[in-house]
């Protein structure tokens, strides 16, 4: 048994967290109150290479696991910035590797790798079919040699700054499907030929997040962008959640060192009643606490990550991994605003800005409830509960 | 055009440098290294030079196992191969071994440039380019601000205190870089991965014909004595300004001669 990261591991993590070193916090605390997409950052990242580390060499791109693109994601949230803004091209990245045909891959890969084209919008969710997916109802119907799609997506990221978007639409009825995972198709929706046909309506959150409604009225994609079969999408979809959980799990790790390391800084450095307030238990304690249970949910992420690299199942460990480093996060950001006190409440801290993006990690992309209810049923053999 | 830069790896930034009380020497092993920011410049500055040119960029180095991964940072920004001697008989090295072993290395590669920070950033003693040059039989063209290359010929703008001087000279030489001649770039993604393909040869310092006693701990000429922490500042002098605030200060300054 090996804990250690590899020499080239290590080596990527020093890279990237010398890259991110360039967007300090003032830079992510003005795109925040702007509600700006860092797109300066975004731009730094693509030009060094790093969205492009898992596309396959032969593609341009470094053809890296899920280990190193997981190590990417946690050091960007570890130097203070927000991973969200760029994470969805390292997971939708493996629906088109896996499933696309090897004509998809040689049209678009090379130009991703190249910065050329950003696939950074995937659309799955709808507002009558949240977590229950095979629900879905935005429809792509054949017409001759293409879909025509109409219907509605909600929390739908970054389709204002993507050139490329992965959309899950239904090519069958539900009441005429025997088995109800199929009947849902997975398309490439190349956006800089949709406009007219669909319309982008960005939902105003507590976090930048870029996130809008999106509306279908007969966007036409044209057949060859269908990935895989016909009807199988959902399972194409499944299958990249593995991977997504893993990488929000390493961002919600990033999250709760960067808690911890300002928590226990500011703890040392603020002086109250003639001594530093971390000499108290009560201020202490929380953050070692938090401390322990972001290491214990590092070595889950990182079993978890290897078994994928692997081709190991790996559900129960992925989904593990995302439950627990989101709720680790989740109790050293109250560790750390606690500690802070009123100051944690003041942007010029950056702490409430985390605090905001980190709970996220909790709910999506999926709600840890649903993780549990996957344990239970999937991993421990008790009923299905919902 | 063949390029050698000698670079050091040292321990990171962020790492408290602790001093080894029996050796009186910086505990480097088992601590987070880097290639140094000062030797970056120089490799950096051989790559633009053989972009413009063409040729290679060898870098060599002396250290412990972990310089390993300063060494691929260089190989991942762009540099075509890398000299590593990795020997326990030369730990403990004063300048002087430290130029016999990174000379006696240079010497196995075919060279036109070898190129040098000015001092490296953890010991700043900046003796070894020029002992190195003295060894190699070549010149040393210190402080460069600017490099350019014509044929044969290099010419150097050489940092001085009011500005700079021109300096020329025929190829090979070992020139010095000063810390603001570039900015060094980020290896990208596939530098990283491509550097893990590049060779890194490994000598000792019995592959490159030195005995143990012209290097290492017993070849020193130099010795350590003593480490110490630089004295306590003393307390400034507060002027309270009760209307001859500003009389008190020039008078100060008039006492230390500054006015």
């Amino acid at each position: 048994m090996d804990f250690n990261l590899t020499q080239e591991q290590r080596h990527i993590r020093e890279e990237i967290r010398r890259a991110c070193r360039e967007f300090p916090d003032a830079y992510w605390r003005e795109v925040d109150g702007k509600g700006e997409y860092p797109d300066a950052f975004v731009r730094k990242l693509t030009e060094l290479g790093w969205l492009a580390a898992p596309i396959p060499e032969e593609y341009g791109g470094a053809g890296l696991g899920i280990t190193e693109s997981s190590i990417i994601l946690e050091e960007i949230n570890r130097s203070g910035g927000n991973a969200t803004a760029c994470h969805a091209q390292m997971y939708t990245m493996g629906t088109l590797l896996r499933h696309g045909s090897a004509e998809q891959k040689k049209r678009y890969l090379p130009q991703i790798a190249a910065g050329e084209l950003r696939l950074q919008a995937f659309a799955v969710t709808e507002p009558n079919a949240g977590s229950e997916t095979t629900r879905i109802q935005t429809t792509a119907a054949r017409r001759g040699d293409k879909y025509v799609v109409h219907g509605q997506k909600i929390f739908i990221s970054r389709v204002l700054q993507s050139d490329l978007m992965l959309l899950l639409a239904r090519t069958t009825p539900y009441d005429q499907l025997e088995d109800k995972t199929r009947g849902l198709s997975v398309f490439l929706v190349d956006l800089r030929e949709a406009k007219g046909k669909m319309e982008v309506k960005p939902l105003d959150l507590m976090i930048n997040h870029h996130t809008n409604s999106v509306f279908f009225d007969g966007l036409e994609v044209p057949g060859e962008n269908l990935i895989g079969e016909e009807g199988m999408g959902f399972r194409y979809i499944i299958d990249g959640w593995n991977a997504e959980r893993i990488l929000v799990a390493a961002e919600a790790i990033g999250d709760g060192r960067w808690f911890i390391e300002r928590a226990a800084r500011y703890a040392n450095e603020r002086v109250v009643f003639g001594r530093p307030i971390g000499a108290n238990q009560g201020i202490q304690f929380p953050i070692a606490q938090a401390h322990a249970r972001v290491e214990a949910a590092d070595l889950v992420r990182f079993q978890a990550a290897t078994k994928f690299d692997r081709t190991e199942r790996c559900g129960a460990e992925a989904n593990m991994a995302k439950f627990l480093a989101s709720e680790a996060a989740w109790e050293a950001a109250n560790a750390c605003l606690t500690t802070h006190g009123g100051y944690g409440f003041a942007s010029e801290y950056d702490v409430e800005r985390k605090f905001r993006e980190t709970r996220l990690l909790t709910i999506a992309p999926v709600s840890n409830n649903l993780v549990l209810a996957y344990l239970a049923q999937h991993v421990l053999g008790m009923p299905k509960s919902y | 055009m063949n390029i050698v830069v000698c670079g050091k790896v040292i321990p990171a930034s962020s790492v408290t440098i602790e001093i080894d009380p029996a050796t009186k020497r910086m505990a480097r092993k088992g601590v987070t290294h880097e290639l140094d920011p000062a030797a970056a410049s120089a490799v950096e500055e051989g790559l633009r030079l053989t972009e413009k040119h063409g040729g290679t960029v060898t870098l060599v180095t002396m250290g412990i196992s972990d310089a390993t991964i300063g060494i691929r940072n260089a190989l991942a920004m762009g540099a075509t191969s890398a000299v590593h001697v990795l020997d326990d008989a030369v730990a403990g090295s004063d300048t002087l071994g430290t130029a016999k072993v990174l000379a006696a290395a240079i010497k196995k590669l075919p060279f036109d440039l070898v190129i040098c920070a000015t001092e490296s950033s953890d010991s700043y003693s900046g003796i070894v380019p020029g002992q190195v040059a003295h060894l190699l039989g070549i010149p040393p063209v210190t402080f460069a601000r600017e490099i350019t290359l014509d044929g044969n010929r290099i010419t150097i703008k050489r940092q001085s205190e009011g500005g700079y001087d021109v300096v020329e000279a025929a190829l090979p030489v070992v020139v010095t870089t000063t810390s603001g001649i570039n900015e060094p770039r980020y290896p990208q993604l596939k530098g990283i991965m491509a550097a893990k393909k590049k060779e890194i040869k490994i000598y000792t310092a019995a592959e490159l014909g030195l005995s143990a006693d012209q290097v290492g701990e017993a070849g020193a000429k130099e010795k350590v004595l003593t480490v110490g922490r630089p004295p306590k500042r003393q307390a400034g002098k507060v002027v309270v300004d009760e209307g001859e605030g500003g009389k008190q200060i020039a008078d100060f300054l008039a006492e230390l001669k500054i006015i």
